[in-house]
């Protein structure tokens, strides 16, 4: 999994892509999961850096990941040879 | 070290400038307590969804119309419009203000009765008044409205067989202005009916005609139009009295006065544009006292709105079932609260809001209930912030209806709780069981072996 390398991501969470000129706005949380992304974490990693750091559980972390991830499919924000990993 | 407060991931698409259905973001404060009691222990102590009712509020809303009207008219009553919010706790407040009792059925006479309500202020309005139900109401010399000439000739019969000289008005439907025109209750002011129907009265003899009433519609946005209603009355009375030498001892201009709540398809929300109670009482009052009425013998104005006093001090508080996506991405989050509590969804775009704090971000979200059918949808668009599996929700301005026209469909009706004046909740309504359900069923013995 990995983030479309022309992405470019501000600490305040605006994204823009450059490719399609859209720009997005991200919480502080997916920013972090956006960071994670570009250097190339995978799952579990991302998984232990938000459990460490908020409270929430494995079980609905992961439920909401899987859901952050689909959007950032849906708006083509993934790498496209790496999308089918998720 | 305590960890951070866990908020979902969101990524939102920047739209500057596109309109959208779903509108911008309207709530910014979490409504952690109704009236000093926190929406967390109420749900953990009633369960959820939970009907949670102010009684300030109700008070507040009362005293307010009451002072908008008494200060521009002398003689003004109000009555509890019963099929709006029909708990006996609700309808004792409203009584204990000074309120009369308004029903429209048997059902819900005998329940004003039973509450011990005087029967001379039980105002009998309705299409379907049963001879039993007439005989009652004659006998207790209760205001029986009259719908159409069928009940007027009944009601002239039971006149003769109990010896009594029922009280009654008659409701008249006429045009003012606004669409759509009601005019399926009631006798038409501008055919002629609503005088035929009096000369009919009159010359019976059997009953003493007190009234007038009518009910021109519901959440009515227009003011004025009661003006024209009262102006319309007030010439039928006028005419009376020169006719029969017969004094009109009230009118009775109804309710459908609005709430705070937001018509599906209004552009601005309720709470800004719909009238208040000073809009109405200014036109209405206005109308009456410039019509032909002497000074010395103005009638009782009477009043019967319902939703305009207990809508707003109605909450309802759900809870978080799941968060989904539909196919095209957008947030379709599910909540414990259906449309068969919340009959008002289809009406209003109701305001929503979390019970707990939350970021500025928000998500654009189509809410649906916990029933499984398609036209369980709670809000078809709006932009809420992100809500979480388990967390709460307080939904606005609920009072009116939902009460009396949910329906035990899929799921029970839940508790409803009222909060005193000393911010104390009491249950005022039990949530069903599925013993309440079955009790009234009665199987068939070929059928009691399902084998």
């Amino acid at each position: 999994m990995k983030l479309s390398k022309n992405a470019a991501i501000s600490e305040s969470g605006l994204l823009f892509n450059p490719v399609t000129g859209e720009s997005y706005t991200v919480n502080p949380i997916g920013v972090e999961i956006l960071n994670l992304l570009k250097d190339e974490k995978d799952l579990d990693q991302i998984s232990k850096a938000i459990l460490e750091k908020y409270s929430t559980d494995r079980v609905s972390f992961e439920k909401d990941y899987q859901d952050f991830i689909g959007m950032l499919q849906h708006y083509k924000l993934l790498e496209r040879n790496e999308t089918t990993k998720a | 070290m305590s960890k951070l407060r866990y908020e979902r991931p969101v990524i939102k698409k920047l739209e500057t400038g596109m309109p959208n259905k779903f509108g911008s973001r309207t709530e910014y404060e979490p409504v952690t307590q109704i009236d000093g009691v926190s929406v967390k222990s109420l749900i953990s102590e009633y369960g959820s969804p939970l009907f949670v009712l102010s009684e300030k509020t109700i008070r507040s809303s009362i005293r307010k119309a009451k002072k908008a009207f008494e200060t521009r008219y002398p003689r003004v009553q109000f009555a509890w419009s019963y099929k709006t919010n029909y708990l006996n706790a609700v309808c004792s407040i409203f009584h204990q203000e000074g309120s009369w009792a308004e029903v429209v059925s048997g059902f819900e006479y005998d329940k004003a009765i039973k509450l011990g309500v005087d029967g001379r202020k039980i105002i009998f309005n309705g299409p379907d008044k049963s001879e039993e139900d007439l005989t009652k109401a004659i006998n207790n010399d209760s205001l029986i409205h009259i719908d159409h000439l069928d009940e007027l000739y009944t009601i002239t019969e039971l006149a003769e067989t109990l010896k009594k000289r029922p009280r009654v008005a008659i409701r008249v439907n006429m045009d003012t202005g606004v669409y759509p025109m009601w005019d399926r209750f009631g006798f038409n002011y501008e055919n002629g009916q609503a005088w035929d129907a009096l000369n009919k009265i009159m010359h019976s003899g059997k009953m003493e005609l007190v009234g007038l009433h009518c009910h021109i519609g519901t959440f009515m946005l227009s003011a004025s139009a009661y003006g024209i209603a009262a102006s319309k009355l007030a010439e039928l009375a006028i005419a009376v009295e020169q006719k029969f030498n017969h004094e009109i001892k009230y009118i009775d201009l109804g309710g459908g006065f609005p709430s705070r709540n937001t018509l599906k398809g209004s552009f601005l929300p309720g709470s800004d544009t719909n009238p208040s109670f000073d809009d109405f009482a200014e036109a209405i009052t206005t109308a009456l006292v410039n019509s032909n009425f002497r000074k010395e013998r103005l009638p009782l104005l009477i009043l019967e709105t319902g939703r305009a006093m207990i809508d707003d001090a109605g909450f309802l508080l759900g809870t978080v079932v799941s968060n989904k996506r539909s196919s095209t991405g957008r947030r379709n989050t599910i909540l414990d609260i259906g449309v068969n509590i919340l009959f008002t969804a289809f009406w209003y775009d109701h305001r929503i809001t979390p019970a707990q704090t939350f970021t500025h971000y928000t998500e654009d979200t189509c809410l649906y209930g916990p029933l499984c059918m398609n036209i369980d949808v709670i809000r078809e668009s709006t932009t809420l912030p992100l809500l979480n599996k388990g967390e709460h929700v307080v939904i606005h301005n609920v009072g009116a209806y939902n009460m009396t026209q949910w329906m035990q469909f899929i799921t029970l009706r839940p508790n409803v709780i009222l909060i005193d004046l000393d911010e104390k909740p009491h249950l005022i309504r039990s949530r069903e069981a599925l013993e309440n359900i079955i009790s009234m069923e009665r199987t068939p013995e070929h059928l009691s072996n399902i084998g």
